[in-house]
């Protein structure tokens, strides 16, 4: 990988294909902040490819000037793990929805995290279908109407995040389309993440679930219902920092920081290393409500582990196979152990 | 051994000969098998073999579901299939010998381990009444020999420290030992095998060594037999020998185009019977660089392959039918992304899963049609074990010049059968030439600009001033950019058709095997009929017939000059392992009144079978 100092703008990652996303679209925004990190990763674009299964979010490798394939339905992380075995230099996107990732490409999305190979996974999610025009997707609340449920989905919804945890995933982070900030900072530290890292980020279909992350995203309701997690800090939250998280054993409970009775010494503070009170903070998913001791939603960098890649390995077994047995010899190969002659 | 030789029997010499051995799946029945054919093969034999085992990992011991067989033909002639029927028939127990007897010839030899007669292998097996046909004179057709191998197999190792149960796994060696006698030949090529095999463990080795020679020397003092055999070697074509198993022969050919063609060789599979030896047997070999990747399932099988392939390196996959069902989607965006792609059929019975451990050429239409919008992909297939590795090879040189996804059709039959191959040196093979873009020009570079062969560059990630997308949608032609222009998919499509039909100009000419180039009969074949099909047009012209046999290697396109060399025939049948696919496309492209000759039955033709039919056909 040439480690040449770039100095490119986000510009020179952008194609000279039109963008076709509806207008509004929470893709436009993942679509800037990608191209606005890319500059500052330290690769240069020739090494840097894209790869996108099918759906709206799956367009995306046509708007980046760097090597891209837009493949099929669910299975652009089989086609990245075989790209990064043939070249482990290349930095490696892949581009999924909720539909491709989680549902028609759900067992390779788990093996990718259970292998462990050094790329970033952008998942977008909107709860929907909206290539196909809108019906209910694995993310989808219970009881959403759809065009295919017409009297309410009866599925349970996938939680991403926790199914990546389940695959034994390396970084699992959770971001929203309309927090440009913490969408860039998020997709950093995934980059410099060797391993999987698995970014689900919140991406407004405004056209057939418009509003579905509302309560998260729109500023007067968005303080008191997420939470932004930072390793080594407390779970602060509320319109003036008023609330937090305490755990309770191993439950998590919303505390008033403003009755006295809690300082930010109490709450839960963060460790991004920690597996299991990362599956906790997975598990605050449950739709908040006006009550006040509803937990928040949290966004940010849940668990981070160093683990091997299997890229790594799959090509040190080749090196140590050379190392032992020497070059492939062809001749010997063609000649096999046991030969006789004809005269 | 030559302290064993000894001059009370006489000799008698055969040109060919056919075993079958057969006994439980747990009886080491394979194993025996293909010792018995390397040291045939070693000896100088032409050989031919046919392993066919049970679907079922182990089914009960002692029944005919469990029954495991191998049939090998060695000769000091020519050998082109395994033998219609056996001249020996070895069986380990009764149920062996209930599947099996059909296949013997009468006057044929059994011989029987008389311990897999006892009561409980009667009735397990369905004799009536738990007769035993050993002792009842229902056999007065055959020369039975009756050894009571486990009780022998425990004698001779009397000293050892094994247990009964380990002791009792080497009886295997005992039957190879005494057949060894019957044939005259040498124990060292198993004598280095077994310590190969048990490299760690001294004990296994000096076990199975004893009874291997325990059973040859019971054949020289029992007296069994009055007479040895003797088969001696075949006058084939000068030249170095090894022997090879169609899968291997895949695999060796798949590594053997890489390295011609300067490329790294990733494979992707998932496990499925019969193809998953070609996952093991590549997966010996990462010194030569290979990748092989064993994936959650079909689809990221052939998906991971053409991520890699488009990452520079050969992606290949390989599967049998029901998994090449499933990588159906991604063929389809192979052809679309122009990109080198090697997917290998190691066809078995179907349809669904089928008979998984038996044979068929059922997946032609599927390999040719099966997929969704015009997507032609180029077919070719191998004829039989050793032919496997020339057509890995040409697979691949074809995926990688003309680039395109290409099949590779093999079976059951010809991936587990063996036979003596005068291997290629390294620089008898062919360069292969890959249409990489080395770096950027001044030009811009046009991901979908053609070749005069209407081939696309190929270009790498890592390669500055090249980046481009390219993508399952239709593309604008040469730029590969998003098109839905009607005239533009119109155009496009021509344009990837006459990409794979211009590869008929970089294909041999199709040759008339055996026979005439004009004659009364054609019998037309592909794939692993090429034996039987030999076999049977060899004797028909030795009776004076006027046959010819055509092997087709190129199904897809075909070569050039096909259709005008079978108007050369007054008549045309055309011997296949399905319910007549290659007679189909035969018929509508070249107007031929081509008659198909089918079988289903999850075995191969035998040689007769080819031979009455066309017998029929030249009479009327």
């Amino acid at each position: 990988m040439t480690q040449e100092q770039t100095t490119y703008t986000a510009k020179d990652f952008s194609s000279d294909q039109e963008v076709r996303w509806c207008p509004g679209c929470g893709d436009y925004s993942i679509l800037k902040q990608v191209q606005s990190v890319l500059p500052d990763i330290g690769v240069a674009k020739e090494d840097i490819v894209f790869i996108s299964g099918i759906g709206c979010s799956s367009r995306f490798p046509y708007y980046l000037n760097t090597y891209g394939m837009h493949s099929i339905h669910g299975r652009a992380p089989a086609i990245a793990s075989g790209l990064k075995i043939s070249n482990p230099d290349l930095s490696v996107w892949v581009i999924t929805g909720d539909g491709d990732a989680l549902s028609i490409g759900g067992n390779h999305l788990i093996h990718l995290l259970r292998r462990n190979f050094d790329m970033n996974v952008l998942l977008f999610n909107n709860e929907i279908y909206g290539l196909t025009k809108g019906q209910y997707s694995p993310t989808s609340p219970e009881g959403k109407v759809t065009k295919s449920t017409p009297m309410g989905s009866v599925d349970h919804p996938f939680n991403p995040l926790a199914l990546a945890a389940g695959a034994d995933g390396t970084f699992i982070a959770r971001t929203m389309d309309r927090d440009p900030k913490h969408l860039r900072q998020i997709l950093k530290e995934a980059d410099d993440h060797k391993g999987t890292s698995l970014i689900e980020i919140y991406q407004n279909c405004n056209v057939f679930n418009d509003g579905a992350f509302g309560v998260f995203t729109d500023k007067g309701t968005k303080a008191d219902t997420t939470v932004f997690v930072e390793h080594g800090q407390p779970l602060v939250f509320g319109e003036h920092e008023n609330k937090g998280v305490r755990l309770d054993g191993a439950t998590p409970v919303v505390v008033d920081l403003e009755s006295g009775d809690f300082s930010k010494d109490d709450l839960w503070k963060h460790d991004k290393t920690d597996r299991s009170k990362a599956g906790l903070l997975m598990r605050c998913f449950e739709t908040p409500t006006k009550d006040l001791e509803s937990l928040p939603r949290p966004f940010g960098v849940f668990y981070q582990e160093d683990k091997t890649c299997y890229e790594e390995m799959l090509h040190a077994q080749i090196k140590s196979s050379i190392e032992t047995k020497g070059n492939g010899d062809l001749e010997a190969l063609l000649r096999g152990t046991n030969t006789w002659e004809i005269e | 051994m030559e302290d064993l030789k000894t001059i009370k029997h006489n000799k008698e010499s055969k040109q060919d000969v056919a075993i079958l051995f057969a006994g439980d799946s747990g009886d080491g029945i394979q194993l025996t098998g293909s010792q018995f054919s390397n040291t045939s093969a070693l000896f100088g034999n032409d050989v031919s073999t046919f392993p066919d085992y049970p679907a079922e990992i182990r089914a009960p011991q002692g029944t005919i579901a469990g029954v495991s067989g191998f049939q090998l033909n060695f000769g000091s002639i020519e050998i082109f299939t395994p033998g219609d029927l056996c001249d020996v028939l070895v069986v380990m127990n009764a149920a062996a010998l209930k599947a099996n007897l059909g296949k013997l010839k009468i006057g044929g030899t059994i011989i029987a381990n008389t311990d897999g007669f006892d009561k409980k292998n009667l009735k397990l097996s369905g004799y009536v009444d738990m007769r035993n046909p050993l002792e009842d004179n229902s056999l007065g057709k055959y020369r039975i020999i009756e050894i009571d191998v486990t009780k022998l197999t425990r004698e001779s190792l009397k000293e050892s420290a094994l247990g009964i149960k380990e002791k009792d796994r080497s009886k295997n060696m005992f039957v190879l030992g005494f057949l060894y006698w019957m044939y005259n030949r040498e124990l060292a090529p198993t004598e280095k095998f077994l310590h190969e095999k048990f490299k760690s463990k001294p004990d296994l080795i000096e076990a199975n060594m004893a009874v291997l020679k325990a059973g040859y020397n019971y054949g020289d003092t029992s007296e069994t037999f009055t007479t040895r055999y003797e088969v001696k070697p075949a006058p084939l074509p000068k030249g170095v020998y090894r022997n090879i198993m169609g899968n291997q022969g895949v695999a060796i050919g798949l590594i053997a185009a890489s390295q011609k063609a300067g490329l790294p060789l990733f494979y992707g599979s998932y496990p499925i019977t019969p193809a998953s030896d070609i996952l093991h047997e590549l997966s010996k070999h990462k010194n030569f660089n290979v990748r092989s990747f064993q994936a959650e399932d079909e689809i990221a099988a052939i998906t991971s392959a053409i991520g890699a392939s488009f990452g520079g390196n050969i992606g290949i996959t390989a599967s049998s039918g029901p998994g090449i069902a499933l990588k159906g989607e991604a063929l389809g965006l192979a052809c679309i992304l122009e990109i080198p792609l090697v997917i290998v059929n190691v066809q078995r019975g179907g349809p669904s899963t089928g008979l998984p451990t038996k044979t068929e050429q059922a997946d032609l239409l599927q390999a040719i049609y099966g997929r969704n919008g015009e997507a032609p992909i180029p077919v070719i297939a191998a004829s039989s074990p050793r032919d496997c590795f020339n057509q890995a090879f040409e697979a691949v040189r074809i995926a990688i010049e003309h680039m395109t996804p290409v099949f590779l059709l093999s079976d059951g039959y010809i991936a587990n059968g063996a036979e003596p191959w005068r291997f290629p040196s390294a620089d008898q093979l062919k360069a292969i030439n890959p249409p990489v873009v080395k770096e950027a020009t001044d030009e811009e570079f046009l991901p979908y600009r053609r070749d005069e062969k209407g081939v696309r560059q190929w270009a790498v990630p890592g390669i500055k001033g090249l980046e481009h997308r390219i993508g399952g949608l239709e593309k604008q032609d040469e730029t590969g950019n998003v098109s839905y222009d009607p005239e533009n998919h119109e155009k496009m499509v021509g344009l990837r058709a006459e990409k794979i039909a211009k590869i008929a100009d970089f294909i041999p000419l199709q040759k008339v095997d055996q026979g005439a180039e004009k004659a009364k009969l054609c019998i037309l074949g592909w794939g692993s009929t090429y034996g039987a099909i030999k076999t049977a047009v060899k004797e028909l012209l030795a009776e004076g017939h006027s046959v010819s046999q055509v092997h087709v290697k190129y199904l897809f396109p075909f070569p050039k000059n096909l259709g005008e060399l079978l108007k050369g025939f007054d008549q045309v049948i055309v011997p296949e392992l399905n319910k007549g696919q290659l007679v189909k496309i035969i018929r509508s492209e070249f107007l031929i009144d081509a008659k198909p000759l089918s079988k289903v039955k999850g075995l191969p033709f035998s040689a007769t079978e080819i031979k009455e039919a066309a017998l029929k056909h030249l009479e009327s």
